[in-house]
């Protein structure tokens, strides 16, 4: 077959099909093009001022990789001025996580940014290791979300940053649209397309590959031979995002824009008034300090569940009922620490990292 | 002209898991199918499940084909741009796979 050529340079062989277009593209215009939609979509949305504290939170796999490398190129090519870091969590999965924090250390040097890692064990005093002995595989991952959500905002505190990007690609939205649908979640439908979230008293959160197919980001990650990580966690995989995943990757192969055109359905569902004022107003967790929209934060409650021996207390309200009526939080329970947002970044901060 | 072909093929984002743990494996392949057709990617696939594949088969096979999510690459390039399964596999071909299927 006679080699077709690019597209867009039309000089160079294509080595790849975009998703999203149909192009067939070189590898120098590939870097280019994808590079600069990343670039666009930040300046469009106005992620970042000059001066900003940006922690990336990094996993050590293909997408945060990517993420790390690109942030840090578009800072210095397009001047925005922005200080990086990367802050990771270790949710204490032995086997998993232990070794995807040794990519995420590799990345720390060969990317020249400091990194802070949490530990689950220190913020809540167990290891998701921990948590599985006790309640099995079933309903793990909620536990680890909640956790892992607060221990970024935890995280990002430390690290006295404004702002908290994440590698959450296209696909990753696409997917979360239609479990959205599917469960019938009209308050997270309506927020989930956000590129950018930001309560009064949360870490701004962003996601600069909210436009980027995941097949991109692992074809740049292979050109670039970038070093990342992958291996399944080894308890059990949500279910059922694991559905919605094949289901999005059977739509996309049949027509590729099909992630696109969910995001776009995602944006353009309007939630009416009187549904956005039914839902719950945001509090303060009355243990930790920290958001929620009860008294007790979702991660007090798992973790007061955990430490009373009734695990589902965080997930149904039956469980949690049953235990109120088994009498208060015992004197000496284990809580997290208060959580008080960052006191704002100044030039003066300096803040001890972790590099070990 | 020999009866086989040779053919270096790596997997890749945790697919290495379902082949032995192991990333690159060199493997000769038949030059002719057994009604007389060269020998296209339709068929290495097929052939790696028969002869490779060690664990798993679902997450790297899907209606005789690569399962969705799975990427392909020819010589370092996209195999949506070299006719997919129907690209016929030359000696000393590298074939890379890479799972997207993976936590990032």
């Amino acid at each position: 077959m006679a080699p077709k050529l690019c597209a867009l340079c039309e000089k160079s062989r294509a080595i790849l099909k975009r998703p999203k277009t149909g192009q067939q593209i070189c590898k120098e215009c590939f870097f280019y093009v994808f590079e600069t939609e990343v670039h666009n979509t930040i300046t469009q949305a106005q992620l970042f001022k000059p001066g900003d504290r940006v922690a990336i939170g990094a996993s050590g796999g293909k997408d945060s990789t990517v993420l790390a490398y690109v942030m840090k190129t578009l800072n210095e090519r397009y001047d925005y001025g922005i200080h990086l870091y990367l802050l990771s969590i270790d949710e204490g999965i032995t086997g998993y996580r232990d070794d995807s924090l040794e990519t995420v250390k590799r990345n720390q040097q060969q990317y020249s940014m400091p990194l802070k890692i949490l530990s689950y064990n220190d913020l809540y005093g167990w290891t998701m290791d921990a948590v599985v002995a006790q309640i099995g595989k079933k309903n793990n991952c909620t536990f680890c979300g909640v956790f892992r959500r607060q221990a970024l905002d935890r995280g990002a505190a430390v690290l006295n940053v404004d702002h908290i990007v994440t590698g959450h690609n296209a696909d990753d939205i696409a997917e979360t649209v239609l479990m959205n649908i599917m469960r019938g979640d009209i308050a997270r439908l309506g927020r989930c397309t956000s590129i950018c979230t930001q309560g009064e008293d949360t870490i701004k959160r962003s996601k600069p590959f909210k436009y980027t197919y995941e097949k991109e980001i692992v074809m740049y990650a292979y050109f670039k031979k970038l070093d990342y990580f992958s291996t399944e966690c080894i308890y059990s995989p949500d279910a059922y995002r694991g559905h919605a995943r094949a289901f999005l990757k059977d739509l996309e192969a049949a027509r590729p824009s099909a992630i696109i055109d969910i995001i776009h359905s995602g944006e353009a569902f309007a939630v009416k008034e009187e549904v956005k004022a039914a839902q719950k107003a945001q509090q303060t967790c009355k243990r930790c300090g920290y958001m929620s929209s009860n008294e007790l934060c979702k991660a007090c409650s798992l973790l007061e569940g955990l430490e009373r021996g009734v695990a589902a207390v965080g997930i149904t309200d039956r469980a949690r009922k049953k235990m109120d009526a088994e009498g208060p939080a015992p004197e000496g329970l284990r809580t997290i620490p208060y959580f008080q947002m960052p006191a704002g970044p100044g030039p003066s901060t300096t803040i001890q990292i972790d590099t070990s | 002209m020999t009866a086989t072909k040779s053919v270096r093929v790596e997997f890749g984002g945790g697919l290495e898991l379902l082949f032995s743990n192991q990333k690159s494996h060199k493997v000769e392949i038949p030059n002719k199918t057994f009604d007389d057709k060269p020998t296209d990617m339709n068929y290495l696939i097929l052939w790696l499940k028969k002869n490779l594949l060690r664990e798993r088969e679902e997450l790297f096979l899907d209606n005789n084909t690569v399962r969705p999510g799975i990427l392909v690459l020819i010589n370092d390039t996209d195999w949506e741009l070299e006719g997919e399964g129907d690209y016929i596999v030359e000696n000393n071909d590298e074939i890379v796979f890479i799972s997207t299927l993976h936590g990032g």
